[in-house]
């Protein structure tokens, strides 16, 4: 790590991650993981919560480590698996899921790609005893791909595909990753959002206004461009 | 003749060149970018980059799981001969997608827009797309390939002249904020700007000035490399940094190409090009030869031309690039 990441209070963390160590973790703070993690995005939420398939594992004696993530992969003919990077999907798509996976899974940790909004936090997250950490990046797919030490298992391949399939993952000093929501639903991303937002009009002070309105820039159809 | 192998054999070579190993231009702007960053968490996450990026060129992986969606770039020198025509040429890189698309191994991306099927090799209908452009008295190929993610940071907005350059700065401010907060653009990024042609031109020209120019260089009509200038300034000066931290980490280069447009319109498009910005070029010749690089050199001045013939790029003699 370099010099910045010296100034940032670094964790690490076993899965299944304890509730003990959930409370602790502050948001902005550098996270490595270590033990296993499941991907699970929009097909395998799809399978077991709308059409009711049985999950391929008991989540809660597995892991409570939820990653938005497709993997860089590729069978080999003897079967098994080369996994080259691993990056994060952007996780906001999938919030619709989120109460009932959390209710059915025990999943405590959400990692993915983004953050979640304000209100999913508040909604969704904070009454699970759930945080999310965010990769770095976005993009530091060869860092996380060393980080995976073998996989364990893949569910729903041929059905899914490989960027959709649910993928058991151990993982070993897995990381950097940053806490962007701890338990009570503080949110690094929109601190710093917020900290953007209050300086945006001056960064237009001066600019001319638009010559005329644009297509796509209102929801009101009854508006006219002129 | 340029034989059909040697443009399978470079394909997959460029591919598996653009998936790891990050250009040289890309990640030293990003080293200066680090030494004048204020904002520790954004400092942080470039950090985070170059060790990644390190890891990349150690383990021979890709440096991004979202390995975006890979297509080419095609300059054929007018002189040029290639074995089989420009039908195998094709045949061969998309044999090369799908085999690299494995060997690397890259995500397959390429699916089915609606019903979502995937033929888990990075070909389908339309894909991936090969560009091409010709460069005179030479009988090289150029093939350049570039990986590049597609759900956000671009956008396209119809300006009118009304709006002159304080429209063209308006829009430009608009994409950066809507797609730097969070991170989501994976800036900073080499942002590319298409002014100018229709407005499917203007989306073409923004993509490949954003893809395939390097950082550091400058357009050369004076005026539009000044305007490159100051809409990298006024993009690192919206407060996102890397992620959407605080900072000034957002624009590693400003990349501008302008095409002839309608006398009543402006239509301008921005486009990021990430934290993995790849790209890889192979050029080859008739005698066998292969060279590789990473800057693609696709704008040359015959491209540039603002003349009915060509009269060997004179006008444009001495310029930056």
């Amino acid at each position: 790590m370099g010099e910045r990441a010296d100034k940032l209070k670094q964790v690490r963390l076993k899965t299944p991650v304890s509730e003990e160590d959930l409370k602790s973790l502050e948001i902005g703070s550098v996270v490595f993981l270590d033990g296993l993690i499941y991907t699970a995005r929009e097909g395998v939420y799809e399978k077991i919560l709308n059409k009711g398939e049985t999950p391929p594992v008991d989540f809660t004696q597995m892991t409570n480590i939820n990653f938005h993530c497709a993997p860089a992969a590729a069978q080999n003919d003897d079967g098994s698996y080369n996994v080259g990077a691993v990056t994060a999907t952007a996780s906001f798509r999938f919030a619709k899921y989120l109460k009932r996976w959390f209710e059915e899974t025990g999943t405590k940790v959400v990692l993915g790609k983004g953050g979640m909004s304000q209100q999913h936090y508040n909604e969704l997250f904070v009454p699970a005893g759930a945080v999310y950490l965010t990769t770095v990046g976005y993009g530091t797919g060869a860092l996380l791909g060393r980080g995976i030490k073998s996989v364990e298992a893949v569910n729903w391949l041929d059905e899914l595909g490989i960027a959709q399939a649910m993928w058991i993952l151990r993982v070993e000093n897995f990381g950097p990753l940053l806490v962007e929501s701890d338990i009570h639903g503080n949110s690094l991303f929109e601190r710093n959002n917020a900290e953007v937002n209050a300086r945006v009009e001056s960064l237009y002070e001066g600019l001319r206004p638009p010559a005329l309105r644009r297509y796509g820039e209102t929801r009101d159809k009854t508006d006219e461009l002129i | 003749m340029i034989k059909a192998d040697a443009i399978e054999q470079a394909a997959n070579q460029i591919m598996s060149n653009a998936a790891i190993d990050i250009p040289e231009d890309y990640e030293s702007g990003i080293r200066d970018m680090i030494n004048i960053e204020k904002g520790d968490l954004s400092a942080f996450v470039l950090e985070a980059m170059l060790e990644n990026w390190q890891a990349a060129r150690d383990d021979r992986r890709p440096m991004c799981a979202d390995s975006g969606l890979p297509r080419y770039y095609v300059k054929a020198g007018n002189n040029a001969q290639i074995e089989g025509g420009f039908v195998e040429l094709e045949h061969r890189v998309r044999r090369a997608t799908a085999q690299a698309t494995h060997d690397i191994p890259l995500r397959p991306n390429r699916v089915h827009p609606i019903s979502r099927q995937d033929n888990n090799n990075n070909v389908g209908m339309n894909a991936p797309e090969i560009e091409y452009s010709f460069e005179p008295d030479v009988d090289w190929l150029d093939i350049t390939t570039v990986h590049k993610g597609g759900l956000f940071g671009t956008d396209y907005r119809m300006l009118f002249p009304g709006d002159g350059i304080d429209g063209i700065k308006r829009f430009f401010l608009d994409v950066l904020l809507a797609f730097g907060k969070r991170g989501l653009a994976c800036q900073p990024a080499i942002v590319g700007v298409g002014l100018g042609g229709s407005k499917d031109t203007s989306m073409v020209l923004g993509k490949q000035a954003a893809c395939l120019r390097p950082v550091g260089s400058r357009h050369p009509d004076p005026e539009i490399a000044s305007l490159e200038d100051e809409l990298k300034k006024l993009g690192n000066k919206t407060g996102l940094g890397a992620m959407g931290f605080q900072g000034t980490s957002t624009v590693v280069d400003c990349q501008i190409e302008v095409g002839y447009t309608h006398t009543g319109g402006m239509p301008m498009s921005v486009h990021c090009f990430c934290l993995s910005s790849r790209r890889a070029t192979a050029r080859l010749h008739a005698n066998g030869e292969v060279a590789y690089r990473t800057d693609p050199k696709w704008f040359t001045p015959y491209m540039r031309r603002n003349t009915v013939g060509w009269d060997g790029g004179a006008a444009l003699a001495g310029a930056a690039e």
